[in-house]
């Protein structure tokens, strides 16, 4: 994703803009001057307030959270259930990349997480491969798989590409289905997890899904702040504008389909470990649909946003249990009540400056 | 000394039966102060979009710094040196004024994905650098708003701004602005003309699409004006004010009234308040 027509580096400045500051207006504010002093404060306590809640300290506490759970709890049910709620936020910051930082409304996006699951199952059921070993099979398949649906699709905006993409989420499913070499609709069985290392075998999974996960999270939240994310904003506000700023848009979309790919066929490796036994009603459009739901309710664009939504909506049906039948009744009460009093998600995503590394303050002058 | 940097060569773009720019042929110098003038529906933003790639022209030639960027993806031709600004404001609503600016720089941030998401040192100089170049900018065009607002939320006049330093951050051989005065107060209008100034000052061409006729004299060196998508005079600003087609050409018939109202024009153009301004 790098350019390689890179005219400069950036790393001295040029002599365009030495050029530039030595032909700098007399009226600029002074050197070291802080802009904007009278919204200093309303910026400090949004700072304080926001900061808390994105702040790396909170990041590392649930990632701590996360790996101890098992000293926590060790039920087989309790591990069960967050096995699924982190292949979920897997999956929601996957299609936050795609939908959340590019803007490109994929609704076919358990074709990712169907191919990841099938080809990490085929290799380690039909020729016995480990399932670690799988892994870069799965994100070569899932890049594939997404320059073939990507190659035509990503020329269509909006509302064509949502219903291309919905269509080739049930031509991966359907294939599945019709194929013996993939097991038909009885699917592939008998998957084999990544090892106990002498622990429980549902536990040693759980730890395996929790690190790449949490790495997962850690990369796409990176990516989104980096060259590429700001190039997948640029798209999503205004592709003309991106493009008279020679950002090549189709390039910029590609990158975050295939990232986004890459992120389904992973979550589908631990899904196929997870299930031992997988099949294309797994896959289906409801899968997509609740994907998409995660991003949409955290905040689109917003990592610890998504995170959430993706927790809510894996883990309130399993807290709505009491509710019996009314369960998804109840579920599905709530997502509107969430969206009418929080349409842009539960933890939107904030518009503001990245910290700098070193002394300097947020937004201050360089 | 003057070398040609953009030659246009019978430029013809049509819609349906319209045709909007119809065999247009110009040409800019390095460092040059052009503007294209004419009534509205001349087909002056048309000429632009087929420069910038927006637009595929139906026929005739771009070549810009010698090699030919006919019907080129916008990007690449906004890679090869060639900024420009819209005539409604297209800035990336949500995201901050900084942001805005390091869409121009995009192209030469030294960073790839690796970098990005394992936050090497090459991460943070690149980054570092494109913070401290988009405050250049900013202090350059004169923002000094709150740059880490969200753009959206920021007074009109600051918004052109920020999207003339976003243009400038792509550091342009040319730039093309598309009506950059439209609805700036009269102060606003001084700044940016010693902002177009200074611009010039840097080695870079301008092209500028404009209806304030006083800002268009006080700044051009030479001027186009297009009709009907045809170039009808092609000169420096004194040649332009007196010339007959030009003015027929605005005012639609050459009788007494149009002769009065040219001459007004003429006679407003040269006493502007932003002549008087400076």
């Amino acid at each position: 994703m790098n350019d390689e027509s890179t005219p400069r580096t950036m790393e001295a400045p040029s002599a365009y803009v030495r050029a530039v500051e030595e032909r700098a207006p007399a009226n600029v504010a002074p050197a070291g001057s802080k802009v904007g002093t009278f919204t200093d404060r309303r910026a400090a306590l949004a700072e304080t307030a926001s900061g808390l809640l994105a702040s790396r300290w909170l990041a590392l506490g649930l990632a701590a959270v996360t790996l101890a759970l098992p000293y926590l709890n060790s039920s087989t049910y309790v591990i069960q259930i967050a096995i699924d709620a982190l292949i979920f936020i897997m999956l929601a910051v996957g299609l936050n990349i795609v939908v959340g930082y590019c803007g490109l409304l994929d609704l076919g996006y358990a074709a990712f997480f169907a191919i990841g699951a099938y080809v990490s199952g085929l290799l380690s059921t039909r020729y016995g491969w480990p399932l670690l070993a799988t892994i870069p099979v799965v994100v070569a398949a899932a890049v594939i798989g997404g320059l073939v649906i990507g190659g035509p699709t990503l020329r269509l905006r909006s509302d064509y590409l949502a219903i291309v993409t919905l269509g080739f989420g049930e031509i991966i499913r359907i294939t599945a289905n019709n194929l013996d070499f993939t097991g038909g609709p009885n699917g592939l069985y008998g998957i084999p997890d990544f090892g106990a290392f002498g622990l429980r075998a549902d536990v040693a999974l759980y730890w395996i899904t929790a690190v790449i996960v949490i790495v997962a999270v850690l990369f796409s939240s990176r990516l989104g702040r980096g060259r590429i994310g700001r190039a997948w904003r640029f798209v999503r506000e205004d592709e003309d504008a991106a493009e008279a700023m020679g950002i090549h848009t189709y390039k910029v979309k590609f990158a975050a389909y295939i990232a986004g790919a890459i992120f389904g066929g992973i979550a589908g490796v631990l899904f196929a470990a997870h299930q031992t036994a997988i099949s294309p009603p797994s896959f289906n459009f409801l899968w997509s649909a609740l994907i998409l739901m995660a991003v949409v309710l955290g905040g689109m664009g917003s990592v610890p946003g998504v995170v959430v939504g993706a927790l809510v909506i894996s883990l309130l049906p399993e807290l709505l249990r009491g509710a019996e039948n009314w369960r998804y009744l109840v579920f599905g009460l709530l997502l509107i009540v969430v969206m009418i009093f929080r349409p842009q998600g539960l933890l939107p995503s904030r518009t503001g400056e990245p910290r700098r590394r070193g002394r300097q303050s947020q937004g201050g002058r360089p | 000394m003057s070398k040609v940097l953009l030659d246009v060569r019978n430029m013809s773009v049509s819609f349906g039966g319209v045709r909007a720019v119809d065999g247009l042929t110009f040409s800019v110098q390095e460092g040059e102060v052009l503007s294209v003038i004419g009534p509205n529906g001349a087909g002056k933003t048309s000429a632009f979009n087929c420069i910038t790639g927006f637009y595929q022209p139906a026929s005739g030639s771009v070549t810009f710094n010698g090699s030919d960027i006919t019907g080129k993806r916008p990007a690449v031709i906004a890679a090869s040196g060639i900024a420009r600004t819209f005539q409604n404001l297209r800035l990336f609503g949500d995201l901050t004024v900084l942001d805005n600016v390091r869409a121009g720089m995009h192209v030469r941030i030294k960073q790839n994905s690796l970098d990005a998401m394992l936050h090497t040192p090459r991460y943070w100089r690149s980054e570092d650098a494109a913070t401290d170049e988009a405050h250049r900018w900013l202090d350059f065009v004169g923002m000094h708003y709150d740059r880490t607002a969200q753009i959206r939320n920021l007074p009109y006049g600051e918004q052109r701004r920020v999207e003339i330093a976003r243009a400038l951050a792509r550091e342009p051989r040319m730039l093309l602005l598309d009506e950059p005065a439209a609805g700036l107060n009269h102060t606003e209008k001084t700044q940016l003309l010693d902002l177009m100034r200074r611009i010039a000052a840097l080695g870079t061409a301008v092209v500028l699409i404009e209806h304030d006729m006083g800002l268009v004299m006080e700044v051009s060196e030479r001027i186009v004006v297009l009709s009907y998508g045809k170039e009808i005079a092609d000169g420096p600003p004194a040649a332009i004010r007196s010339n007959p087609a030009v003015i027929e050409a605005y005012l639609g018939a050459e009788d007494q009234e149009a002769h009065a109202e040219a001459e007004r024009i003429a006679a407003e153009a040269g006493t502007d308040g932003i002549a008087e301004a400076r």
